[in-house]
């Protein structure tokens, strides 16, 4: 399990019922490429995050693969349909297995 | 310094293989490409792809796509060792199918982003980014 990860996520706590919000979500995660080398000349192993996945009341929003090309504390803004109140589940899935998640909550207004 | 003509065949073998190096990256690419699109056509509209004329830290370099109606985009570095770069799914709760990120870059290079639109066709847009430091380590 890499250290420090930690997700962020900014997700509006009210919508009004079918309003398209934007949705920005950050993890902090060194996203190692693979194609480094360190102070001897040995190639640092690549560990990245893998896949990003949005859900909202169990429906897909957005499900992202990640190669090594993405950058250090992956960035990601994107917009969402919100039909009805609920939460939306963040999930993130290392190269090592582990899987880090985060959910928010939509109230209607 | 004379050169026998031993010498000159192989200047003229090495300088071969260096020119014929850049396609093997192409080969990369396309085999990107057509991992996604099954070797269809792709159409010129319907997607649109917002990179930075000039990058100056190819670390982190944002990068937009937006493809009305497309089920999945393709992001593609051709300039970089791996050139995939990442793939957005888009669901039935999709806002809109656009989104933006930061990416690595190699170099200067040209950023390719492929969109599967809803009836089945392709569509590719392609920008040209300067990169004054490479972000791929070393």
């Amino acid at each position: 399990m890499a250290s420090g990860v930690k997700p962020r996520v900014k997700v509006p706590k009210t919508a009004s019922a079918g309003e398209v919000v934007i949705i920005k979500s950050l993890i902090s995660h060194k996203m190692e490429s693979g194609q480094r080398k360190d102070k001897e000349g040995n190639i640092i192993p690549r560990s990245i995050i893998n896949r990003f996945t949005v859900e909202f009341n169990g429906q897909s929003v957005l499900d992202m693969t990640m190669e090594p090309a993405i950058s250090t504390n992956p960035y990601v803004q994107f917009e969402a349909t919100v039909p009805e109140a609920g939460d939306f589940v963040f999930t993130w899935y290392d190269d090592d297995g582990s899987v880090y998640d985060t959910t928010k909550s939509v109230v209607i207004v | 310094m004379e050169f026998s003509r031993r010498d000159t065949l192989a200047l003229g073998l090495g300088a071969a293989v260096v020119t014929l190096l850049p396609f093997s990256v192409n080969a990369a690419t396309d085999d990107v490409i057509a991992s996604f699109t099954g070797g269809a056509d792709m159409a010129d509209t319907g997607i649109e792809l917002t990179a930075p004329e000039i990058a100056e830290n190819g670390n982190t370099v944002p990068i937009q796509v937006s493809a009305p109606g497309a089920s999945a985009i393709i992001l593609i570095a051709t300039g970089n060792p791996t050139p995939g770069v990442a793939q957005f799914n888009f669901g039935p709760l999709a806002g809109a199918q656009s989104a933006s990120t930061r990416i690595r870059l190699a170099g200067t290079q040209d950023v390719v982003a492929i969109a599967k639109l809803a009836d089945g066709s392709f569509a590719k847009a392609s920008s040209t980014v300067k990169v004054t430091i490479g972000g791929c380590g070393g």
